[in-house]
């Protein structure tokens, strides 16, 4: 038997994608997606993961998965007995694609998994309501998927809303069955002034909110928060004046921005912001948490 | 029916109406727990029984206020041990079932009181699910208790949730049970009275059989649906984080604990996120997979044989026999317990094994990372295990993994040299070999930073696992050399040259931060110790002793390696000849030049006594008159012959006393002309074989006078 030259190393991968500014996954899903198909997702808070590239996972057996996960969520969700695959189980979970969802054309096609409760109701038309969604997606993962083989699936960014104990069993499920892992993204305040910042430069048709910045800063016995709220009019005229080039966004162009910000809020309370942790941005587009906690207006 | 604690609450409430009887009843049930008395009856209360109770109290105040847990325990299962059905004292009860679960979760039961607790909790009365929640293992399972339980369950004493509860607590605790020869006898009966509930054979029963059947085809006789898929909840969290906390605490005592499960915390903390990797997933089959087991069906019909499960893998031969169809485990983390699987991924050539192991373990590693990561510093215990797990492993495969590299490039720089530290050493010693210049900035500094401003302990550890480092690139590029005769496979420029290089680079970082070193910790041998160790592991010349005070720091000079190092050149020009092949390799001749001034200098120090004189090589030992003067030592150029080093000097003094025993002053200088040769006759006599190589290989005498010749290699 031949001996392998090298195991475990001298493997050109990548390691963890670090959420990159989502700058051109975003202008991209604007484009391509059906805003009915997505309006799901909007209005709902979303956790995120980052998922390591997926093992064996196959597209044409959505419907598989979802018999199977079915089972499993009713098993872990009910007491003692197992539970067979494809009984009636009170729950119901549904694996589907999302077109349009990412970044490029490379990209694998997003997947989203629901689990609807079965309602007890005896009518027949009477709606699962939906308890738990999550949504995989790819972003702009060219560089990742260059370097792959076939077997894997990338599909690096999770989004969860819903009980984190559903959460937990659907990771747990997927973990098992694909050999991925998943582990919580966290947002850098560098990004998050990314987010303010391209947030701030997109049009938004109907009303708009004010553009809320939150800054933490350690504190005993308890961190303090400031809450910085700009009238979202005069922050998108800020923005306007730094952009040089419309449809693209340079750090400079952020730093500016922010440093803009800051101190005007200096010169009103004597406070250097930049001395602070960003920890939520909030726009009437988008809102942001560097928990890894993303939510989706328009 | 009412569970029996409630009964027994109803009859202490009736008792409590008539309070003369309830003392009464009390003071005979103190007596009762007397250790060491027998009491006549529960209802007795005549005045002996008052006096037994006056002394019961006394005796249990001084045993409050002295005795240790131990003792409590031992009060409270004798008192389970004796507690008959009519002990119906709720108070007494939930005083000593509080002792016993208390001292369950702090360090475990021992084997004697399970066996007394299991006795209890399944003949039918007194709070039985409290007591089976509670039976945590300290060490292990008698198989005599369970046996003895079992054999309750067929009196059908107990209720059938406990019974149940019971099967479940069996289960979570298999592995702790010493012998299970009886236990496997019984499986008749477990099987007899899954078919007598009166539920019939219901599917997830069915499922549970097929399962079994997986493990032990041969004990299953009855016919199962085959591709039946079932889920089943995992039943054992109620005792696993307990199980897992006690075995840590306990130190591994326990014989059974083979598995690598490690812990889930501790169980006052928060609950441990759900995606931790800490616990190392079970080898099991990947027919959850609906892709997998399609593709395993597919081939079947093809090779008319089954894929083997990796459940049924226990033993070496079994591998072998079956490594053609051997399936791997749903998630590749699992090989990490399991030495076969390891065997197995040695010898396949299969990259999506490499990358689902190194996604795995990366990710594995930097979530868990103690200080990347501040959650985690509660878990930092499990977090040693688990390095020490990777290393194990690594040292079974005798390289590397690529994410535990990536790993130590990121964590480096943010460690404080004292969270996990000798696990952290000990994976640095396993980094594969790559190009020096890469390595340099996200290892060597963080390392030297580390390096010079901690304890002696941390600077003599850091050193040893350099050493070990280079002792596994040496090692690995030897396993190399049988591949190198194909060219085309070098994905990592492994070649001669490259070794070479990235060794030099090596060595001379570790000269350079143990010169400082040497000066930090003025000269203390123990580092000194570590550092000739080093030393002795490769083969170029040693500069330390170039480096170190003049002030006899050095104990030694390093003779074996020197001739090592010229042999590896003289085998390597060897080659290059006899092969006819070019090597990307080439020895400059600079390279000989440097090693032929090495050479020369240390002969000059052995044999010429001419120390620190003429050296035009740039780290050479030439020192200026004016320093040496400094030194106060007298005869500099003398000082390190082999007659007057420090580390020879006592073979001399025995050689003067052998020689000349009358002579009670130590004349060194008697040792010349024949007589320097009698004391190298000595010296080789005495074992100092490394230094009879050396000279013999490179000087060259000439009658009486010693020449120096720079080896026997044709250039």
């Amino acid at each position: 038997m031949e001996k392998r030259s090298s195991l475990f190393h001298g493997l050109p991968f990548p390691t963890t994608p670090v959420l990159e500014p989502p700058s051109c996954c975003y202008s991209g899903w604007r484009e391509n997606v059906d805003p009915q198909k997505i309006a799901f997702l909007l209005r709902k808070q979303w956790t995120l993961y980052s998922v390591t590239p997926m093992y064996k996972f196959s597209y044409g057996n959505l419907k598989e998965y979802s018999r199977l996960l079915s089972a499993f969520v009713a098993a872990e969700k009910q007491k003692g007995l197992a539970v067979e695959v494809g009984n009636d189980l009170g729950i119901k979970v549904t694996l589907s694609t999302l077109l349009g969802l990412k970044g490029t054309d490379q990209d694998q096609v997003a997947v989203l998994v629901q689990i609807a409760s079965r309602s007890q109701l005896p009518f027949e038309n009477a709606e699962n309501k939906v308890v738990w969604s999550g949504w995989f997606c790819c972003i702009s993962g060219d560089d990742l998927l260059e370097s792959v083989p076939e077997d894997f699936t990338c599909l690096s960014l999770f989004l969860a809303n819903g009980a984190e104990s559903y959460t937990a069993i659907v990771g747990s499920w997927f973990q098992k069955t694909f050999d991925c892992y998943f582990s919580r993204l966290t947002i850098s305040p560098l990004n998050l002034a990314w987010m303010a910042a391209m947030w701030t430069g997109c049009k938004v048709d109907s009303h708009m909110a004010a553009t809320e910045l939150v800054f933490s800063v350690p504190c005993i016995p308890q961190s303090l928060d400031i809450s910085y709220a700009i009238h979202s009019e005069d922050a998108k005229a800020l923005w306007d004046t730094v952009q040089k080039t419309p449809g693209e966004v340079t750090q400079e162009e952020v730093n500016l921005f922010m440093d803009c910000l800051y101190s005007h809020f200096h010169r009103h309370f004597k406070i250097h912001l930049s001395a602070t942790r960003l920890v939520k941005v909030s726009t009437s587009i988008a809102s942001a948490h560097c928990d890894g906690n993303i939510k989706v207006l328009d | 029916a009412l569970p029996s604690w409630e009964i027994e609450g109803m009859q202490q409430r009736e008792n409590a109406k008539n309070p003369k009887q309830a003392l009464q009843v009390r003071r005979s049930s103190l007596s009762a727990w007397q250790i060491g008395e027998r009491t006549a009856g529960p209802k007795t209360a005549d005045l002996k029984s008052a006096q037994k109770h006056e002394k019961g109290k006394q005796q249990s105040a001084s045993d409050r206020a002295g005795n240790s847990t131990q003792d409590h325990l031992e009060q409270a299962l004798t008192y389970f041990e004796r507690g008959k059905s009519s002990d119906n004292f709720n108070e007494v009860l939930q005083k000593h079932l509080a002792t016993v679960e208390s001292i369950a979760l702090q360090r475990g039961l021992s084997p004697e009181g399970l066996d007394v607790l299991l006795n209890v909790a399944l003949s039918g009365h007194l709070v039985n699910t409290r007591i089976l929640k509670c039976l945590i293992p300290a060490s292990v399972i008698a198989e005599s208790s369970v046996v003895s339980a079992v054999s309750w369950l067929c009196v059908g004493k107990c209720s059938g949730s406990t019974q149940l509860l019971f099967l479940r607590w069996l289960i979570a605790m298999f592995d702790f049970i010493d012998h299970k020869e009886k236990l496997h006898a019984l499986y008749g009966f477990f099987f007899c009275s899954l078919q007598d509930e009166k539920l019939g054979m219901q599917p997830h029963l069915q499922a549970l059989l097929s399962l079994y059947k997986l493990f032990c085809p041969e004990l299953v006789s009855i016919t199962l649906p085959a591709k039946m898929k079932t889920y089943f909840k995992n039943s054992e969290s109620l005792w696993k984080a307990a199980i897992n906390t006690i075995r840590r605490r306990n130190q591994g005592t326990s014989p059974t604990s083979q598995q690598l499960i490690l812990g889930t915390g501790h169980p006052q903390s928060r609950k441990r996120k759900w995606n931790t990797q800490l616990i190392l997933p079970a080898c099991s089959t990947d027919a959850n997979n609906p892709t997998r087991s399609k593709e395993i069906n597919h081939a079947d019909i093809l090779s008319h044989s089954e894929s083997f499960p990796v459940e049924q893998l226990h033993t070496f031969s079994q591998l072998l026999q079956n490594i053609h169809r051997l399936e791997f485990p749903s998630q590749m983390g699992s090989v990490l317990r399991n030495s076969l699987l390891l065997h197995y991924i040695n010898c396949i050539k299969d990259e999506s094994i490499y990358l689902r192991l190194y996604y795995w373990m990366g990710q594995t590693l930097q979530e868990e990372c103690t200080w990347y990561k501040l959650d985690n510093q509660q878990y930092e215990e499990e977090f040693k295990d688990f390095l020490d797990i990777v290393y194990k492993t690594e040292c079974f495969l005798q390289e590397g993994f690529s994410s535990c590299e990536e790993f130590l490039y990121k964590s480096l720089p943010l460690w404080d040299g004292f969270c996990c530290r000798s696990q952290i050493l000990r994976l640095v010693s396993w980094i594969p070999l790559s190009s020096f210049s890469e390595m340099k900035p996200h290892l060597c500094e963080p390392l030297a930073q580390l390096f010079f401003t901690s304890s002696l302990y941390f600077k003599c550890s850091v050193l040893e696992s350099l050493k070990e480092l280079l002792q596994n690139w040496l090692n690995w590029h030897v396993m190399q050399l049988d591949v190198e005769s194909d060219p085309k496979i070098s994905p990592l420029n492994t070649t001669l040259s490259g070794l070479v290089n990235s060794v030099a680079e090596l060595i001379h970082f570790v000269g350079w931060i143990a010169t400082v070193a040497l000066h930090l910790e003025n000269n203390a041998t123990f580092l000194l110790y570590f550092i000739l160790d080093f030393y002795e592991t490769h083969s170029c010349p040693s500069l330390v002793f170039i480096c170190v005070r003049i002030q006899r720091a050095l104990k030694s000079l390093p003779f074996v390696h020197s001739f090592r190092y010229r042999t590896n050149l003289v085998a390597a020009k060897e080659n290059e000849l006899i092969k006819k092949t070019i090597l990307q390799f080439k020895f400059s001749s600079q390279t000989y030049q440097e090693y032929n001034q090495y050479i020369m200098a240390m002969v000059g120090c052995l044999w010429t006594s001419s120390a620190f004189q003429k050296d035009i090589h740039p780290q050479g030992i030439r020192l200026d008159p004016e320093v040496l003067k400094k030194t106060r030592v007298q005869e500099v150029r003398n000082s390190f012959n082999i007659v007057h080093h420090p580390a020879l000097m006592g073979y001399a003094i025995l050689f003067l006393q052998q020689a000349w025993p009358e002579d009670k002053t130590l004349n060194f200088n008697l040792i010349k002309g024949r007589r320097w040769n009698w004391y190298l006759e000595y010296l080789y006599v005495q074992g100092l074989q490394g230094l009879k190589l050396f000279i013999e290989s490179s000087i060259n005498r000439v009658s009486q006078v010693s020449q120096t010749k720079s080896g026997n290699v044709q250039v």
